[in-house]
C-alpha cells in the first residue's frame, strides 16, 4: 500500500502503556498539523482500542499489542491496533452501545466512541486468535478549515 | 484527589488523565468519600482533567448509582472540551444533567 509515513510499535498489554500509546500516536499525527480537537478525538479512539486489548483480549495474561500508524496521501491518519488474544465471537453485538462483558468497571461505550470520533472503523476478529481494529481519520488542512 | 464538604455538599476535584490505568483508584476514592460523608449533593469537578476515555464514563455512572442509593444528587462541573465530547458521545446527557461546556 502506498503511504507517506508510517510507524509500528509493539508493547505488552500493561495498563501503563495506554498513555504511552496515546502519546505516540499524537506525536506521529502532529505532522498533519491537527487541531487540538482532532488530536483529542484521535487520542480517545486509540485509548479505547488499546484498553480493549488490555482488558478484554488478554484478561488473565500479558500479551502483545501491535499499533501501526500511517499517514496516507491527502492527509488521512490510518491506525491499526492488533492483539492475538481471546477474540470476539459476535462483532455486531460487541459494537452495540452499552454491551459489555467487563462488569461495572466498563460502560460498553468504547466502540461507539471510536465510531463517532473517527471517520471509519473496521473490526475483524477470530475467536481464540485475536482482533484487529482499523480506524481512519481525515485531518483537515489548515487552509481548508472553516 | 482533593475534595471539600460544605452544607452536605461534597465537591470532588478530579485531575490528570482518566483512563483504565487510573480508573479503579479514582472510582474507589469517589465511592469512599460518598460513603464517608453521605452528601445530599456530590459535585464532580473536571477542571483539571486533561484526558478522559470511556473508563471515565463508568466512574460517572458508578457515582450516579451511589448517590441515588443514598437519596442524593450528582452534578458535573467545569468540563473541558475533550471529556465533554466523550460524555456526549456516550449518551450521558440522558442519565445526568450535563452543563454547558466550558472552554478548552
Ligand atoms: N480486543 C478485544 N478482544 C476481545 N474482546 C473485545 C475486544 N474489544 C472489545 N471486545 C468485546 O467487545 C465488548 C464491547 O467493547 P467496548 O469497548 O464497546 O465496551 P467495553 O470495553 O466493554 O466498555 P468501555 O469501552 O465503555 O469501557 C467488550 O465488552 C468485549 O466483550
Ligand atoms: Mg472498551
Amino acid at each position: 500500500m502506498k503511504y507517506e509515513n508510517q510507524i509500528q510499535v509493539t508493547f505488552p498489554s500493561k495498563s501503563v502503556n495506554e498513555g504511552l500509546a496515546r502519546s505516540i500516536v499524537a506525536a506521529f499525527a502532529a505532522q498533519l498539523d491537527p487541531t487540538l480537537d482532532e488530536l483529542g478525538d484521535i487520542k480517545t479512539a486509540v485509548s479505547e482500542a488499546v484498553t480493549n486489548c488490555i482488558v478484554h483480549a488478554y484478561p488473565n495474561e500479558i500479551g502483545i499489542i501491535t499499533l501501526k500508524a500511517k499517514i496516507t496521501g491527502d492527509g488521512v491518519l490510518d491506525l491499526t491496533i492488533r492483539d492475538k488474544g481471546r477474540g470476539i465471537a459476535d462483532i455486531d453485538q460487541a459494537k452495540t452501545p452499552l454491551f459489555t462483558t467487563g462488569g461495572a468497571e466498563r460502560s460498553g461505550m468504547g466502540f461507539t466512541i471510536m465510531e463517532s470520533f473517527m471517520n471509519e472503523l473496521r473490526v475483524t476478529s477470530q475467536p481464540g486468535k485475536g482482533t484487529t481494529v482499523h480506524m481512519k481519520r481525515k485531518i483537515v488542512k489548515r487552509g481548508e478549515r472553516p | 484527589m482533593t475534595s471539600y464538604l460544605q452544607d452536605k455538599q461534597l465537591t470532588i476535584a478530579l485531575s490528570g488523565e482518566i483512563d483504565h490505568h487510573s480508573a479503579r483508584e479514582t472510582m474507589e476514592t469517589i465511592g469512599g468519600k460518598i460513603d464517608t460523608y453521605l452528601p445530599a449533593l456530590c459535585i464532580l469537578d473536571f477542571r483539571d482533567v486533561t484526558f478522559m476515555d470511556s473508563s471515565g464514563i463508568a466512574i460517572v455512572i458508578n457515582a450516579v448509582r451511589r448517590m441515588r442509593e443514598i437519596g442524593g444528587k450528582i452534578r458535573l462541573q467545569n468540563i473541558p472540551a475533550q471529556p465533554y465530547k466523550v460524555l456526549e458521545a456516550a449518551g450521558m446527557a440522558k442519565l445526568i444533567e450535563i452543563p454547558e461546556r466550558s472552554g478548552t
